[in-house]
């Protein structure tokens, strides 16, 4: 047998396009990059210095003509509470409805027409859920006018097809194989359903929920018709309620410029909640992964 | 549900026979602890089973029993529907959408396929160990192995005597004695395997089911878990699936060979590879074909 002489030689023409495509892909990926980086940059710059004023997470917007605006205090407290409610109304209806999609309901005919709403409602746009508690909630006097639980029940709309789309995703990557040694040893489907496939899946679920989550933090649209706008603190979602991005949107269209600069606080108090939110819950995952 | 006079009778008498062999543990302590008496398993006896996966056809009228306190081998070429006919033992086989099986699977004198027969009692009754070790990643080595009893709702006092005596009864104790506390996807293949038949173990079945519980597995584990086999043969009716007729030959008493969803021939294991009657199965245990 004779030896290999030398491998055959890769023409110029395949070189060339090789380095054209890898140079092409990492553009692509730095025009990304960019608006990213200068949100972060500008949000940053603007937003920086307003954190170190007097007050501006201990003061309520204040309305005074002159002098100190106030700060934001009311607007995060208002966030947090109508989020939190949000959320303990999405996410357990839309893990359940993840669970029952990828457990029992699998392919059957009502199983995918209720995919198919969730894709939809995925796609309506969030002023069509402000739109709609406006009209049911808020105009039908419901326990009042305009109040934070009706934000809450908006923001949950927006969130919940969000939150069983990225349930589902996950519970299909728990292998069938850990379902198939639990039902063998003689478990009920729903035992192996909390036992085995929910904690198997909970980091997955987890970043999901976090998505929704982030998601219903920034909006807007779905506060104005259902909250409405308030500057006082209060801790009632039975009453109108100040939130950070319906605070934004009112600062940044304000003649005063002390106004216009605390929006840049709040939208970086914004994103700062965001981060917060996704470290916490990340450190809580991992701890309970260790136990 | 099971008739409930044939249940608590089982248990029963599972319980009285758990306090004199523990006694007597000393000669044999690996397995007697676990609570059932010594030669007196229960025998699988399946009947013009004919299974489904929707429009197909997959096993075509087979008649198998499966002695008590014997290893039954399943063997033939991919397809032949060898595990088709161990799921449908544990009616693990109805799990996949699309799949139904018919025909009677009886354990002794009782059809797990009679109307409102309870499927989560079948399966505490006749265990099942898979192809590819699965144990639960979320759980510790000593949570996987208390899962089937936690997953069954069975409350015992002794969960931690049961879960060690399982995992002596693998022969696994040695090796994981000192980190029952760490993920049992930390073991190596073969422990893992073992993990999972201990799992199985533990819930006290009367039958194990065995679905090429070596084929993901090296030389070394794949020995040590057939002289497992050959111990829990005491206790546990086997039957396992293998696509390794040397496995075969050395684990089973009798073996069985399927073609095509039919039973062949079922006969001693010397006989099979010896002096097999039907010429299929000479052609195939000679490596003639499949």
């Amino acid at each position: 047998m004779s030896a290999v002489s030398g491998l055959p030689e890769i023409s110029p023409r395949r070189r060339r396009t090789d380095k054209v495509m890898r140079a092409s892909l990492l553009v692509a990926t730095l025009i990304a990059l960019i608006p990213l980086i200068l949100i972060i940059y500008y949000v940053l710059k603007k937003g920086l210095s307003e954190w170190f004023k007097s007050g501006f997470f201990t003061t309520d917007p204040n309305g005074n003509f002159f002098g100190n605006p106030g700060g934001i205090r009311s607007a995060i407290v208002g966030t947090l509470e109508i989020v939190a409610l949000a959320t303990l109304i999405s996410i357990p209806i839309g893990i359940s409805v993840a669970l029952y999609l990828v457990e029992y309901g699998k392919q059957s005919a009502f199983a995918n027409v209720v995919r198919y709403f969730i894709d939809v409602m995925t796609g309506v746009p969030s002023i069509v859920f402000g739109l709609f508690i406006y009209i049911v909630l808020v105009l039908g006097h419901v326990g009042g006018g305009f109040t934070g639980w009706k934000g809450s029940v908006a923001l949950s709309l927006l969130m919940l097809p969000i939150v069983a789309r990225a349930a589902e995703v996950v519970l299909l990557l728990v292998p069938n194989s850990l379902r198939e040694a639990a039902l063998a040893l003689g478990a009920p489907r729903w035992r192996v359903v909390s036992r085995v496939v929910l904690p198997t899946a909970a980091p997955g679920l987890l970043t999901g929920s976090l998505l929704a989550i982030a998601r219903g933090m920034g909006e807007t649209a779905p506060l104005l018709f259902t909250v409405s706008v308030a500057t006082v603190l209060t801790g009632n979602l039975g009453a109108q309620m100040n939130t950070l991005p319906v605070q934004i949107f009112q600062d940044i269209t304000s003649p005063r410029n002390e106004i216009v600069a605390r929006a840049w606080g709040a939208a970086l108090t914004l994103v700062a909640l965001v981060l917060i939110l996704n470290i916490v819950a990340r450190l809580v995952s991992r701890r309970s992964r260790m136990a | 549900m099971i008739p409930p006079e044939t249940t608590s009778k089982e248990t029963s008498e599972m319980s009285k026979a758990g306090g004199p062999s523990e006694e007597t543990a000393e000669a044999a302590p690996d397995l007697s602890a676990l609570g059932v008496r010594e030669g007196a398993g229960h025998a699988v006896h399946v009947k013009d089973l004919h299974a489904y996966y929707g429009q197909h056809h997959s096993i075509k009228g087979i008649t198998l029993d499966c002695p008590a306190n014997e290893v039954t081998a399943l063997i033939g070429p991919s397809g032949s529907g060898k595990s088709t006919v161990v799921r449908c033992i544990n009616r693990m086989h109805e799990e996949i959408p699309g799949a139904r099986a018919e025909g009677s699977v009886k354990l002794d004198e009782l059809d797990v396929y009679a109307p409102g027969v309870d499927v989560t009692a079948v399966r505490r009754l006749i265990g099942m160990v898979f192809q590819k070790p699965n144990p639960f990643p979320t759980m510790s080595i000593f949570d996987n192995v208390a899962a089937g009893l936690r997953l069954t709702g069975t409350r015992s006092a002794n969960l931690r005597e049961r879960v060690h005596t399982a995992l002596r009864a693998v022969g696994l104790w040695g090796e994981v004695k000192n980190r029952l506390s760490e993920p049992g996807i930390g073991l190596s293949g073969g422990q893992q395997q073992r993990l999972c038949i201990a799992r199985t173990v533990a819930v006290e079945p009367e039958v194990i089911l065995m679905d090429e519980p070596c084929s993901a597995l090296d030389p070394v584990a794949t020995l040590k878990v057939e002289e497992l086999i050959d111990e829990l043969k005491e206790r546990y009716t086997i039957v396992i699936v293998t696509h390794n007729m040397q496995q075969a030959a050395r684990v089973a008493n009798t073996t069985a060979f399927l073609l095509e969803g039919e039973l062949i021939e079922h006969a001693s294991t010397n006989d099979i590879f010896t002096n097999p009657k039907d010429e299929r199965t000479e052609r195939y245990v000679t490596g003639k074909f499949g």
